[in-house]
């Protein structure tokens, strides 16, 4: 809602040095946004001035019209001279009414004027258009005004071109204030200043022999007000001020009856609309939709209705979608000019509607038919149904006056019956609400500032006005009150909160993996969970891969990516190109979020009551809709893990960095990983490992394949994790028991194992450990090699065994009896032979 | 191993004259001195205080002596060998010292060296800045609750008091999801705000409840420099006997104080939402221009862009519908609720310029950061 200073003056008298900056500091704190504060002709200058056109000389030999001609500016150049003027426009003629800046002022922009030479002529100054001025857009041509003003006027007074504009983003809980009504209504109880209230109109009561109306659904409308006005002067402009209120409040001037609707509109916050009466075929009809039936809106598009639609028909069909958009085949006229006769011609005979039409269908319908208008905005928020026959009057009386109409003696009202609401509200409801006292009398006054009616004592019986239908229980009154007694002057305080439980176990995990991550040089990203078929396909999935199952979504911000992720790589791996893209070449990143996993049955969430707690059953099935929703942590790494530099070679990132991270992240959560050889997409096949906690696979790492790594175009041997934190972090309840530290001395022995190159060395050292027995503290694979010395297909792990007892000094014979039946029980599983044996 | 004397003769002895233990004492004396390495150190060393030097030999023979002369000859020679052992001591801390003065200088490396060669990590600042909110609440007693980012629609709008038809429920723009039948109607949606997490919290526990609830939160928006349609919110709930608007006050006014600092005004804007009655937006004054940049283009404020408030969030005391839907009586209880957005926060208290960085994932903007904000 856009709102002219001046214009909200006439309603309540601000202080004079008010600045629209102050309004709307109180405004705000009152709960109105107030977005900006426009200086409307901040930098405008005169001498800007009303001239009257004394000739006109049509300069031929340019590639546009240029006119040369003389204009009556009366003594605003001090000499009282003809003005010379060059002008490009041609929408004038002589003896016209012009608005002309002379040379020394300046236009909003800024522009200097000065007189110069163009076209062969002098040109001091410039016929202005209306853009030129900052009034709108409308660039057709210059302004040409009315006749009746002066030349020499100053047009800047005129015109009203220095104002003040509020625009105010209304809350929907604020219909009222899409209106100069509501907004200076707030203004007074904010100044604590009387308001001059534009619905309070002289209205004739209704009577039997106005237009006639039948209501056929009195629930989607229940109240329709109709007037007529005839002898309509079409040629009849809207006046300046008018036209002036309307681009100021963002509305372009139509023409007079149009205007006049939306000015009202404007004014007191009640749509109306105006039917050429000469158009309309019988008696006016509010009614449903019937299915197939179709109305062309006066935008011009055939629009398809729906049985839901409210309509306004006549015994045609449906002429307007009510509180929408009117129809085409009865709407006003636009006025036309014969250029022989000079007689305009247009509709002269009016009808007026204000009718009040209910929030819910108005808002599905312009929804329905993507057709958000002045009209519905106000409808669906909720629109005084009282204000119906003031702003039918407002509007009649306009027409009467400004288009030298005839009001018509008969007045239609049809009104369903409205119970009358009260609210009952303890006077001390306020001060529970905000914690202080405010005391009765405070809350009585400021509910009747807002419009109420108050009766009662301890409990007030309040009447809230007939624009306030948010209002519907006490607590609503209460905010009113705190609102309006500003929240600045609420005390604060804390409470008194009982001893919580601190995080919890699992919120403690997550926090330690990104700590554990980031202090193994793991650097955090944030994806969006957005994902294609392209970026399930580049990871190479097979066809009947779960990960492809996704849950999409119904207007996705791109076509491409419909679907939430069901991996973290996708984004990751992005992220990771997206670093090498800048330049930054060894990369080591991860992320913490959740995937997607649409459950195997597909269900649909309830909606439920709200008027009660959902029972067990209801909740279950509100949830059996969502989709799984595990947590899990993934890792990327490319380039060189370990720098080179004047110590010497670095290393590049490898699977095994990446498996090290999963077990980084695996003891954050106090668990060891199972590491097993797997082939899994998008890892390489031969350098994938399958991660398991007590036999559930938790996730996978490893170096991508070289297909996958072509595909998204990443660094060769680029390396990943994934691992399900849920799954890992499944049972934190444990307590490590400290270990008994010996005193006695270790006891070291080395092996050397030759086994078949596909035997996993986890199977290996599982072995050794199980076969050493208690005696082994601690045991390390220090040397991999193939080759020769290891025999054809074959490898060699050396480990060395450390051995110590809590109680002794162990024995030569001891340690070695240890590591014999280590080696024992990893050659019976393993078929290790000692090496050199 | 000294060998045997073979001149002893108990009888022949005599004491050894003062003058000659003089000399061999001056002689081990001017040897020390002349030493100028530690080598030569131990060769005089062995010479005058070896087995067979002149003072070990006399020393020896002390025990031969008459009993009158042995006392006279112990003194004698023992200051001569306490004066030669003193001087050696000394002489072997002198030659040391040279020693490692000379080797240590010899072994200096140059420590301005730099040594990255472990890789540095870091967590991303909205991470942390989450754990640091959260932090403040633990410590008032508040607990952490999380709750899902895909929500059903009762939860994230309908028991909010947002049914289907409100105009609110259009303002926010929301990504909704496909249903079984490829339709909008799944009654399920990627949640528009963290304000489902509250109505979790109350059913699945009684008041007094006190709860905070960070997470990813999603509407339909571009991405920009000030907007991303995934963003996240921190939301705090409170709901217990006699908790009023104040309480709200309070709570937040701590949390400013504790997160961006104190002494800045905070200015509290009826709003609507219509989970909260009464409702309100909370401006916190520029902290970087404290105002004054308002009407004065010589000064234009970045942070505020010259408003001198900038936006922190919502906020109010819990309608009672949503208590009701909830299952909490609202005779007996009251809540208040509040809902921050992180990536403006971040913005503002550390500076950054463009939302997208937050959003791109390049490790130059997340490193400085570090694992704590």
């Amino acid at each position: 809602m856009r709102v002219p200073l001046s214009w909200l003056r006439e309603y309540v008298d601000l202080p004079a040095g008010e600045s629209g900056r102050d309004v709307a500091a109180r405004l705000v704190r009152a709960g109105l946004e107030v977005e900006t504060v426009e200086q409307l002709g901040a930098d405008l200058k005169g001498p800007l001035v009303v001239g009257q056109v004394l000739s006109i000389e049509e300069l031929a030999g340019f590639k546009k019209p240029i006119r040369h001609c003389f204009v009556n500016v009366g003594d605003a150049n001090g000499t009282g001279e003809p003005q010379e003027i060059v002008c490009g426009a041609t929408n004038f003629a002589v003896g016209d009414k012009v608005v002309v800046v002379l040379p020394g002022a300046v236009l909003p922009g800024p522009f200097p004027i000065a007189a110069r030479q163009t076209y062969g002529h002098t040109s001091a100054g410039m016929i202005c258009s209306a853009r030129e001025l900052g009034m709108g857009d409308d660039h057709n041509g210059i302004i040409v005004l009315p006749p009746e003003y002066e030349p020499g006027t100053d047009a800047i007074e005129l015109l009203q071109l220095v104002d003040e504009v509020l625009d105010i983003a209304v809350t929907p809980d604020r219909g009222y204030c899409l209106s100069m009504r509501g907004v200076a209504r707030e203004a007074a109880a904010a100044y604590g200043l009387p308001l001059a209230d534009p619905a309070l109109l002289d209205v004739p009561p209704a009577n039997s022999y106005g237009y006639l109306v039948k209501v056929a659904d009195p629930v989607g409308c229940d109240r329709f007000v109709a007037r007529t006005v005839t002898g309509v002067d079409p040629a009849a402009q809207s006046p300046l001020w008018l036209q002036r209120r309307l681009q100021k409040s963002g509305i372009r001037p139509i023409s007079l009856t149009v205007d006049i609707t939306n000015y009202v509109m404007l004014e007191v916050g009640q749509p109306l609309h105006a039917y050429d009466r000469s158009r309309v075929d019988g008696p006016i009809q509010v009614r449903r939709a019937a299915e197939g039936e179709t109305l062309t809106t006066l935008d011009g598009v055939k629009r398809k209705l729906s049985a839901e639609d409210l309509l306004i028909c006549d015994n045609s069909g449906p002429i307007g979608l009510a509180g929408v958009m009117g129809g085409a085949s009865t709407e006003i006229v636009d006025p036309v000019t014969d250029p022989e006769t000079g007689v305009t011609t247009g509709s002269t005979e009016i009808i007026i509607e204000a009718a009040h039409f209910e929030p819910v269908t108005i808002a599905r319908a312009a929804k329905r038919h993507k057709l958000p208008s002045e009209a519905s905005k106000r409808f669906e928020r909720g629109v005084d149904p009282e204000a119906a026959r003031a702003a039918a009057q407002r509007a009649v009386d306009l027409l009467v006056l400004i288009a030298g109409g005839t009001a018509e003696a008969g007045v239609t009202d049809i009104a369903a019956p409205h119970p009358v609401r009260t609210i009952a509200i303890h006077a001390d409801l306020p001060d529970r609400v905000a914690g202080t006292e405010y005391g009765r009398e405070t809350v009585t006054r400021r509910l009747q500032e807002i419009g109420a009616t108050v009766a009662g004592a301890d409990i007030l019986e309040v009447t809230p006005p007939s624009w306030r239908p948010d209002l519907t229980d006490p607590y609503d009154l209460a905010e009113e009150v705190i609102r309006l007694e500003g929240y600045d002057n609420v005390p604060a305080r804390m409470p008194m909160v009982p001893p919580g439980r601190g995080l919890t176990e699992a919120q403690r995990f997550h926090r330690r993996t990104g700590v554990v991550l980031a202090g193994a040089g793991f650097v955090e990203v944030n994806n969006y969970p957005f994902i294609g078929e392209a970026a399930l396909d580049a990871l190479g999935l097979d066809a009947g891969d779960a990960r492809r199952r996704t849950v999409k979504l119904v207007n996705p911000l791109s076509d491409e990516e419909p679907s939430l992720r069901t991996s973290l790589l996708p984004g990751l791996l992005g992220a990771l190109r997206r670093n090498i893209g800048r330049g930054n070449t060894d990369l080591a990143i991860f992320e913490m979020g959740t995937v997607f996993l649409p459950k195997a049955e597909l269900s649909v969430a309830p909606r439920l009551p709200v008027d009660r707690r959902p029972s067990a059953e209801q909740l279950a099935e509100l949830d059996a809709a969502l989709p799984h929703q595990p947590r899990r942590v993934a890792v990327a790494l490319a380039g060189e893990r370990l720098p080179s530099g004047w110590w010497g070679k670095g290393a590049g990132a490898s699977w095994a960095d990446a498996v090290e991270a999963a077990r980084t992240v695996a003891r954050a959560a106090g668990v060891e990983l199972t590491v097993r050889q797997a082939q899994y997409a998008p890892w390489h096949p031969g350098r994938c490992a399958e991660l398991s906690v007590a036999g559930t696979v938790v996730g996978h790492a490893g170096e991508l394949h070289p297909r996958v790594i072509k595909a998204l175009h990443l660094p060769e041997r680029t390396c990943a994790m994934e691992v399900d934190l849920d799954l890992l972090g499944a049972d934190l309840s444990g307590r490590v028991s400290g270990p008994p530290v010996s005193g006695y001395p270790v006891a070291t022995q080395d092996v050397a194992l030759i086994v078949d190159a596909a035997v996993p060395a986890a199977e290996v050292e599982t072995a050794l450990r199980d076969g050493a027995g208690e005696l082994l503290e601690s045991l390390r694979l220090f040397d991999v090699f193939t080759g020769e010395q290891a025999g054809e297909g074959k490898k060699s792990l050396a480990y060395t065994l450390r051995f110590r007892a809590t109680d002794r000094t162990l024995t030569a014979d001891e340690a070695t009896a240890a590591r014999e039946s280590a080696v024992a029980v990893a050659a019976s599983r393993t078929g290790a032979v000692l090496r050199g044996a | 191993m000294s060998a045997p004397n073979k001149s002893y003769d108990p009888v022949e002895v005599e004491a050894l004259k003062p003058e000659e233990v003089e000399r061999a004492r001056d002689e081990a004396l001017a040897a020390f001195a002349t030493a100028g390495t530690l080598e030569e150190l131990k060769q005089a060393k062995v010479a005058h205080t070896g087995d067979r030097s002149a003072l070990s030999l006399a020393n020896r023979e002390i025990g031969a002596l008459p009993p009158q002369a042995k006392a006279a000859a112990g003194k004698l020679i023992g200051q001569a060998r306490g004066a030669v052992n003193q001087a050696l001591a000394k002489r072997q801390v002198e030659l040391e010292a040279e020693r490692d003065a000379r080797v240590l200088v010899e072994e200096a490396v140059d420590v301005t060296l730099p040594y990255d060669r472990t890789p540095r990590g870091a967590r991303h600042p909205l991470t942390t800045l989450a754990e640091r909110i959260e932090d403040t609440f633990v410590a008032m007693g508040y607990e952490v609750a999380s709750g899902p980012e895909v929500e059903a629609e009762w939860l994230n709008f309908d028991a909010l008091n947002l049914h289907e038809d409100h105009p609110a429920r259009s303002m926010q723009d929301t990504f909704f999801v496909q249903a079984p039948d490829g339709s909008a109607d799944s009654g399920v949606v990627l949640r528009t705000q963290t304000s489902p997490v509250q109505i979790r919290t109350m059913l699945d526990r009684e008041p007094p409840l006190y709860a905070v609830s960070p997470g990813r939160v999603y509407r339909t928006d571009e991405l920009d420099a000030t907007h991303t349609p995934v963003f996240r919110q921190v939301e705090a709930i409170a709901v217990d006997e006699g908790i009023t608007f104040a309480d709200l006050k309070g709570t937040i006014e701590l949390l400013v104080e504790k997160l961006i600092g104190g002494g800045l005004e905070l200015r509290w804007r009826p709003s609507y939402f219509p989970f909260t009655e009464p409702s309100a937006e909370i401006d916190l004054q520029c902290f970087v221009c404290r105002g004054e940049s308002v009407g004065n283009p010589d000064r234009p404020c970045r942070t505020c862009s010259s408003e001198g408030w900038i936006e922190l969030g919502g906020c109010g005391v819990v309608n009672p519908r949503v208590l009701v839907a909830c299952g909490v009586d609202p005779q007996v209880y009251s809540g208040f609720a509040f809902g921050l957005g992180l990536e403006r926060i971040l913005m503002n208290r550390h500076n950054v310029a463009d939302m997208r960085d937050m959003v791109e994932g390049d490790v130059r903007f997340t490193l400085p950061f570090g694992m704590e904000i």
